[in-house]
């Protein structure tokens, strides 16, 4: 206010008038500080924080609800499928192992490791994101991605950063998931098996 | 030759097959465009993948077996059979539906090929299909993956190479042709898989292959695919002062392949299950665990300080932990029934166990009755003592009294020898062989000895073909025999006694013919008459007309019979024509007998192979 000293020019006072009647019509503080100028007290310092808060909120709450995609059921299902089909995990998994001995627990995960290896290898291309070794001393630069690179413990602050890298993340750069005829019904995981003698 | 865009190559294996294509407009020299076709293949009811590989196994389900849409293909909403990946899985399971193997059947005289014969011991319900019918949907299955990929360039219209044994009697590579023609492949040629294997080296090198052979050298192939042993020797000559290749000779075919070597493992390590305990396993199971035999194996053969690698048989049932069966394989197994069994130390004297030749009919497969490759490789070599005699512009090397024809290099080709460990022991033996007759030890030629050098090697071949690139030299890798039996009084007892007539000489290369025989052969008009076949891997130098009243052991095989028939048209019934024989290769490179009568210029194809409801 005090470095709007100079009076305005008779059009920018059109202006303002048009402004200040509607802004005194929907804003109840703009009002409260018209008041006080016709009873001739000066008007009040802007409240520093809130005010610039409060535009700011009400833009957020007019912003759509972000999008939040959804997979389909189908490539999930279809890779269950695969790892049952090569690895059988989903017998697995499903398996009680409380009574079981190590050794025989160990037996059944050899299938299930070559098996779902296989079928990871065939059908994805997983890569490493950080090409160091885990334990090596790192320097995360400026500009990072944060989505390929998670800071933790002592997160404080600018980029570059130096830590010690505690896993080297994975990434996958190629899907080739099988293609699947109009008919066949991927919720099918693994079909009963009778054998006929 | 055609206007095709590409050169295609299709190893038309036992156990796999693939396809390599070169793109002929944009390959000049030595720089060539090669890829591999990804082949779409049902890999699971329902759910198609593109492999490399398409494994050789055909799957006849029944009526109401798999669900709509099991089968389907990016190009067919139905097939009535399942080819590929698929099909080798549900025949683990239902082994009486699945058909394999049916390049071995193709070659097998002791059937008729052409008669809906597999699976062999499939119940009256299932719908037989023939060894011949088997190759036709391979080769359509390739067609059709080809064509989906290549809309504006249809197999039909490329130069085409499909591979086949070099061993492959005349009747095999016959209806090998066939089933392309069938699958409507019409600008066709074969190619002795060993042969496509050099070429794949020869590519390889990039032009420097005429630096790693020089005049003189004998290039031995030894082959081990999945099913079979194949061998060929080459001979590097000189002409004009550039190098030229001449496979000048073909091992047996020898029903010996490294699903062998696979399966001796896995029923090593069933027996010493079994052993152990009451547990059993059955044919899923065992095929379960060939599976991991054949990884436990590469590991073993691969890193010398593996002692012994854990297996695992997976229950059938959903029940894995407890439900399983641990065992393992150790280096001493792996050393002891690989190595020592198939590939043991033998002097260069050794030979395999003659086959004793049983009756013609046979059930089953004639494998191998000897698993001793090196003894397979010995008796090769020593056969081909003069094998290169006759090569023009060959300078031998061979010290005088040799007892086998000396290799100066060798070509590994084929998975057996992915490990290295089993090609270091056959180029061990045959140093050691060599050393022993006074020759210099045999080098390595180092090259791709993957799955898929074969079907590469044939596409470069249909490249090398249209004149860009050394081509070897070959023909015919037999001399061929019509058997007569001599008119004579019947003795009894005595079988009448048989004269081999010699109709093809040894060479005949493709496109071209020999003289007809001067013998006349009586044949009847309207009716099939059979001949006695025989072939010889050893006798190049009995001209056309040579006639052999007696000759060695093991210098003349039986082939199956051949049969020719006369129309009746314009003659009649029952009438004796007398006809000679004249054969030639075609340019596809099958191998064609013809009748010639005296009078006219008619002349009659003689089939190599007995069709089925002529055989009286």
């Amino acid at each position: 206010m005090s470095d709007s000293a100079e009076t305005p020019s008779f059009f920018a006072r059109i202006f303002l008038a048009w402004v200040a009647y509607f802004r005194t019509l929907f804003d109840g503080d703009f009002a409260a500080g018209v008041v006080r100028l016709r009873e001739g007290r000066p008007a009040l310092p802007p409240p520093e924080e809130p005010k610039a808060e409060e535009p700011k909120k009400k833009k957020k709450a007019k912003k759509p609800a972000p999008v939040l995609k959804e997979a389909g059921p189908d490539a999930a299902l279809q890779l269950l499928g695969l790892l049952q089909r090569e690895g059988r995990f989903v017998d697995f998994i499903e398996e009680d192992l409380g009574d079981a001995s190590d050794a025989d627990i160990g037996a059944a995960a050899r299938v299930v490791h070559d098996g779902c290896k296989k079928a990871l290898d065939d059908h994805f291309t997983i890569e490493a994101i950080h090409a160091s070794e885990e334990g090596a001393r790192v320097k995360v630069e400026e500009g990072y991605d944060p989505h390929t690179i998670r800071l933790t413990g002592n997160v404080v602050g600018e980029a570059p950063f130096k830590g010690e890298l505690t896993h080297r993340g994975w990434k996958v750069s190629d899907v080739r998931l099988p293609k699947m005829s109009e008919k066949h019904d991927p919720s099918v995981i693994a079909p009963a098996e009778v054998e006929l003698a | 030759m055609s206007e095709a865009t590409y050169s295609v190559g299709i190893d038309l294996g036992t156990t796999h097959c693939a396809l390599s294509y070169v793109d002929l407009d944009l390959s000049e020299g030595e720089a060539v465009a090669q890829h591999v076709l990804s082949l779409p293949q049902v890999v699971a009811p329902g759910t198609i993948e593109e492999r490399s590989l398409l494994p050789s196994f055909l799957y006849l389900p029944g009526a109401s077996e798999l669900g709509e849409g099991a089968l389907t293909l990016p190009w067919d909403e139905a097939p009535a059979f399942g080819v590929g990946e698929v099909a080798r899985t549900l025949g683990a399971k239902t082994p009486i539906r699945v058909v394999s193997s049916a390049k071995s059947w193709l070659c097998h005289g002791g059937v008729d090929r052409l008669a809906p014969i597999l699976p062999p011991h499939a119940p009256e319900e299932v719908t037989k299909v023939s060894p011949l019918q088997a190759s036709i949907l391979y080769l359509e299955h390739l067609r059709d993956a080809w064509n989906a990929g290549h809309p504006d360039a249809p197999l039909d219209e490329q130069d085409v190479v499909i591979t086949v044994p070099a061993s492959f009697d005349p009747a095999a590579r016959e209806l090998t042709a066939e089933a392309a023609r069938e699958a409507g492949l019409d600008n066709m040629v074969l190619l002795e898989e060993p042969q496509a294997a050099l070429y794949s080296w020869i590519q390889g090198t990039e032009g420097t292959w005429r630096d790693q052979v020089s005049v003189g050298d004998v290039i031995l192939v030894v082959d081990v695919g999945g099913g079979t042993t194949d061998l060929s020797l080459m001979a590097v000559a000189e002409r004009e002062g550039s190098l030229e290749l001449h496979r000048v000779a073909v091992g047996e075919h020898i029903l010996l392949g490294g699903d062998n070597m696979d399966l001796a493992l896995a029923v090593a390590v069933r027996n010493k299950i079994e052993a152990e305990g009451d547990k059993s396993l059955d044919a899923w199971q065992l095929g379960a665990l060939t599976h991991a035999c054949r990884g436990a194996k590469e590991t073993l053969l691969g890193d010398e300080s593996v002692e012994a690698v854990p297996i695992v048989v997976p229950s059938r049932g959903r029940k894995l932990v407890g439900g399983s069966i641990r065992s393992e394989l150790t280096r001493a197994e792996v050393e002891s029934l690989l190595v020592e069994g198939f590939f043991p130390e033998v002097g260069s004297d050794a030979r395999p166990k003659a086959r004793t030749r049983g009756a013609l009919t046979q059930l089953g497969l004639p494998y191998a009755q000897d698993a001793g490759v090196t003894r397979h490789l010995a008796a090769f070599l020593a056969r081909q003592l003069h094998a290169t005699e006759d090569v023009e512009g060959f300078e031998p090397r061979l010290p005088e009294g040799a007892t086998f024809l000396h290799p100066t290099a060798i070509l590994f080709n084929g998975g057996v020898f992915q490990s290295g460990l089993l090609e270091k022991r056959v180029s061990a033996q045959i140093d050691a062989w060599l050393e022993a007759d006074g020759g210099e030890p045999a080098r390595i030629l180092e090259g791709a000895r993957l799955d898929l050098a074969v079907a590469r090697g044939a596409a470069y071949y249909g490249y090398v073909r249209r004149g860009r690139g050394v081509r070897i030299r070959g023909g015919t890798a037999q001399a061929y025999y019509v058997g007569v039996e001599a008119a004579m009084p019947a003795v009894p007892g005595m079988e009448p006694p048989l004269t081999a007539i010699c109709v093809a000489p040894f060479g005949i290369e493709e496109g071209t013919r020999a003289d007809p025989a001067p013998q006349e052969l009586g044949l009847v008009v309207g009716e099939p008459v059979s001949f006695r076949f025989f072939g010889s891997s050893v006798r190049r130098d009995d001209a056309v007309g040579t006639v052999l009243e007696r000759w060695r052991d093991g210098e003349l095989e039986e082939l199956p019979e051949i049969q020719a028939t006369l129309p009746a048209e314009g003659k009649t019934p029952g009438d004796v024509v007398p006809v000679r024989l004249q054969a030639g290769v075609t340019e596809v490179g099958v191998l064609e007998l013809e009748a010639i009568p005296r009078k006219g210029d008619e002349r009659w194809k003689v089939e190599l192979e007995v069709r089925a409801g002529e055989q009286e």
